[in-house]
């Protein structure tokens, strides 16, 4: 999964997206992820991250990781497959 | 060198039914007597005054009324600590009530209001309206406070139609039979619960005074307005202040029997009978404020000085037949200010 | 390095115009705590979910009603409402705080027997009272409040047999300007039905005339309509006086004080509206007083309020069972407390706060209880912060009518304990069992064997 390029995150948790004018407010840990996710890393990356900062297990954070991306997803934020073989 | 005092003001929605926030402070921008620097306080991300920079100089989002006084409570000594607030003028309706219940605290802080007492703030309710009409000797249109539709059929007895239906907070109707009458029961009374309040409906001319009350029986300040050109939401568009001694009696009476404390605004209607009946009592400033302000009464530098418990003498005459019309303007902003505002709470 | 405390990823549109998380950050501060004693250790202890009942907050909000009308009248009796909530250790309380008890059926009237209330001070109303519980109450000189003709009728013919004389109140119902009016209760006012009853009372020269009674209606946000009451039960009072030159003993106003929830529906929140003590006290006190009793003949003034004096104290613990979307994309959150334990549920926003730390950001959340039933519902649209699974929270201002309304229905009821003022923790009701329910059942022989 990929973020949209042209999507702008601050460190308050703000994200701004310039093709449709919406915005959204992220959580520190949603923050943390995003920006993750813009670096390319993969699941398994991101959640070693997130286990190792957090005091959480491996399965609470999957459950939320892909109910939050999926949100993502829903909200237009990641890249169709169409953009990445662009 | 005249003393600055920090005023925080809220509706700061200068919008098409807009708030009275915008227009107060410019009548306090106005003001002989101090300077003021203005700490904004908005509810919604979206409210203009927010980035009126040379008008607000700072603006904090407090909670809605609905999180309670608590919470309201916690909000304004945050901002206290930063500003060091002299007066708050709220200016919306549904936030008197808290307000009205935190002044002694907030006094003790060294925060001052002026407004009006529970009492005066209960009785002027439209559920109220017609003991208050009795109580002050002030004529007001006859109304009832009904609880089902069944009741409807029997107030031909005391009324005619049409008749105005009237929500218990918010929204009205005029019905002209049985039918239409019992079709905005259901509807307000699913919005607003019960009671509904039945009124008769006037048939005549609106006219509006905006004024101030020293809390002691006297009018400091009075001016009677005709609405000129009126929105499809109702709100004036355009009026001009009017030469009305009739006018200036009912206000001078109300305050006098009322004692009412603060600003305010009556919603008179003259019928055809060449009777003025008072349909309404906002319990603030207007929107339309800066008007009397305008004419020579500036009511909000006024009520600053009275919050601070400062002399303040009467207002004797203001300029008949000046205008105002409205204008909207669409004003240039950042996203990093709706940013800052809709994630901090600050800008 | 220490862990941070996790907490999911979330992301909410931001919708202008709609209430934003500043307007709701402060209204939560985690209760990690209850007079003193651990949340998290009473739910590992006791289990959850879990009632918590506060005593220090009994006594002081009974202190506080008292001291509300004592202060402004000479003769007051409080009356503890057994069906508001009538576990024992609570009426007890109220006992020792010098509450009598007032009841509404004879299971009730026992209750207060076997908790030591001596019967001339149980106050015993409601609709249905048998023959055999107004022999009780007649036997033991107790207050008895006919609200029927045909409870008149069974009480005059009860005289023939028993050798005592009733001590009787009426319930008088009235039009105080308030709606829904209460009128299926007692006798009318406005239509003469309880001047007529009054009549009949003192005419049948068998029964005690002792006092008056009204109850103007539930959850009264307004004290104003307590001021009409307590004019007219006193206009009844004053007709008594001149006809029969009989003096009442008491005015009893009832109960219906309103508590610090939310109703549903209500724009401002319950502990900014509600009317407080002195209030209520104020409306009442000075009725009385201005009307015309002789200084000598004030009557008594009891009352009966119930929710106003327990809600506060009562606390529900529960703990996060999971948390889901629906197919809109809406947050939902299931936790163990369930409608049938939370019957008050249905009728206000309970206000709810997490056990544990957490930040101010929030998800829009629908809260379900654990029944596999549609209606069970505990809060519909909440600002919630973000819950784990397996977190705890503590429901408010739960103490009147849910452990007495409470259903046992698809689930057990639960343990409730009691905090004292030493912080010390006291098991008062023991949660139901497989056994509770089994010892009650029984099967007839030829169901006991199948095969599937």
């Amino acid at each position: 999964m990929r973020i949209n390029k042209n999507i702008a995150i601050s460190d308050m948790g703000f994200v701004f997206n310039p093709v449709n004018g919406e915005s959204y407010s992220v959580n520190p840990i949603g923050v943390e992820i995003i920006n993750l996710l813009k670096e390319d890393k993969s699941y398994e990356e991101i959640k070693a991250t997130i286990l190792n900062n957090y005091s959480t297990d491996e399965t609470t954070f999957e459950k939320d990781y892909f109910d939050f991306t999926n949100l993502l997803l829903h909200l237009n934020l990641t890249e169709t497959e169409d953009e990445k073989n662009n | 060198m005249k003393k600055t005092i920090n005023i925080a003001v809220s509706g700061l929605n200068a919008i098409d039914s807009p708030g009275p926030g915008i227009s107060v402070i410019r009548g306090l921008r106005d003001a002989t007597s101090f300077d003021v620097r203005i700490i904004g306080l908005s509810y919604e991300s979206l409210e203009p005054g927010i980035y009126m920079h040379d008008v607000v100089d700072k603006t904090y989002q407090v909670p809605y009324p609905t999180a309670g006084t608590e919470a309201l409570m916690a909000r304004l000594e945050y901002i206290h600590e930063k500003e060091h607030l002299d007066v708050i003028i709220p200016n919306f309706d549904a936030e008197l009530y808290s307000f009205m219940k935190l002044e002694g605290e907030l006094k003790k802080m060294g925060i001052h209001m002026f407004l009006p007492t529970m009492q005066q703030f209960e009785e002027r309710h439209k559920v109220n309206l017609p003991e208050f009409g009795k109580k002050y000797d002030i004529l007001v249109p006859d109304s009832k406070n009904i609880f089902g539709t069944n009741e409807l059929y029997t107030l031909t007895n005391e009324f005619t139609y049409p008749m105005v239906i009237k929500g218990k907070y918010y929204d009205a109707g005029i019905a002209y039979n049985v039918e239409q009458a019992k079709s905005y029961f259901n509807k307000l009374s699913a919005k607003w619960g019960l009671p509904i309040v039945v009124q008769q409906f006037v048939h005549g001319t609106e006219y509006n005074v905006t004024g101030l009350g020293d809390g002691n029986g006297n009018t400091i300040a009075a001016v009677p307005m005709r609405k000129q050109y009126i929105t499809d939401k109702g709100k004036a568009w355009g009026g001009i202040s009017i030469d009305d001694k009739k006018m200036l009696e009912i206000t001078h009476n109300f305050v006098s029997k009322t004692k009412w404390r603060g600003g305010f605004e009556l919603e008179l209607m003259k019928g055809q009978d060449n009777h003025y009946y008072l349909m309404e009592i906002n319990p603030r400033m207007p929107a339309w404020i800066y008007l009397a302000v305008g004419v020579g009464q500036n009511i909000p530098e006024a009520l600053v000085n009275l919050a601070l418990g400062e002399k303040v003498e009467p207002f004797k005459d203001y300029i008949k037949g000046k205008m105002f019309v409205r204008y909207a303007w669409d004003m240039i902003v950042d996203i990093e200010e709706f940013q800052a505002i809709s994630t901090i709470g600050e800008l | 390095m220490e862990k941070q405390r996790y907490e999911r990823p979330i992301i909410k549109k931001l919708e202008t115009g709609m209430p934003n998380k500043f307007g709701m950050r402060t209204e939560y501060a985690p209760m990690t705590q209850i007079d003193g004693v651990s949340v998290k250790e009473l739910i590992k202890e006791y289990g959850s979910p879990l009632f918590v009942i506060s005593e220090s907050t009994i006594r002081s909000t009974i202190k506080k009603a008292k001291k509300a009308f004592t202060t402004r009248y000479p003769k007051v009796q409080f009356a503890w409402s057994y069906k508001t909530n009538y576990l024992d250790a609570v009426c007890k309380v109220f006992h020792q705080e010098g509450s009598w008890a007032e009841v509404v059926s004879g299971f009730e009237y026992k209750k207060a027997i076997a908790n030591g209330v001596s019967g001339k001070k149980i106050i015993f109303n409601g609709p249905d009272k048998s023959e055999d519980d107004l022999r009780m109450a007649i036997e033991n000189e107790s207050l008895i409040h006919i609200d029927h003709l045909d409870e008149l009728y069974t009480i005059l013919e009860l005289t023939d047999v028993i050798n005592k004389r009733p001590k009787v109140a009426i319930r008088v119902n009235m039009d105080t300007g308030i709606y829904p009016m209460w009128d299926r209760f007692g006798f009318n006012y406005e239509n003469g039905q309880a001047w007529d009853a009054l009549n009949k009372i003192m005419r049948s020269g068998k029964l005690e005339l002792m006092g008056l009674h009204s109850h103007i209606g539930t959850f009264m946000l307004s004290a104003s309509a307590y001021a009409v009451a307590a004019s007219k039960l006193a206009d009844l009072a004053i007709g008594i006086e001149q006809k029969y030159n009989h003096t009442i003993k008491y005015i009893d106003m009832g109960g219906g004080f309103a508590s610090k929830n939310t109703l549903k529906g209500s724009y401002l929140p319950g502990f900014d509206v509600t009317p407080s003590f002195d209030d209520f006290a104020e409306a009442i006190t000075t009725t009385l007083l201005n009307s015309n009793f002789k200084n000598s003949e004030l009557p008594t003034l009891i009352l009966e309020t119930g929710r106003a004096l327990i809600d506060e104290a009562g606390y529900l613990l529960g703990s996060v069972v999971a948390n889901k979307r629906t197919s809109s994309g809406k947050r939902n959150t299931i936790i163990d407390v369930g409608v049938n334990i939370l019957f008050t549920s249905f009728w206000y926003d309970h206000k709810i706060t997490p056990a544990q730390p957490f930040t101010h950001y929030t998800e829009t959340t629908q809260i379900y209880g654990p029944l596999c039933m549609n209606i069970d519902v505990i809060r519909e649209n909440i600002d919630l912060p973000l819950l784990n699974k397996g977190d705890h929270f503590v429901i408010h201002t739960v103490g009147a009518y849910n452990m007495t309304q409470w259903m046992q229905f698809i689930t057990l009821r639960p343990n409730v304990v009691m905090i004292d003022s030493n912080s010390k923790v006291h098991l008062i009701r023991e949660r139901e069992s497989m056994e509770t329910f089994s010892s009650l059942e029984k099967v007839p022989e030829h169901l006991k064997k199948f095969e599937l």
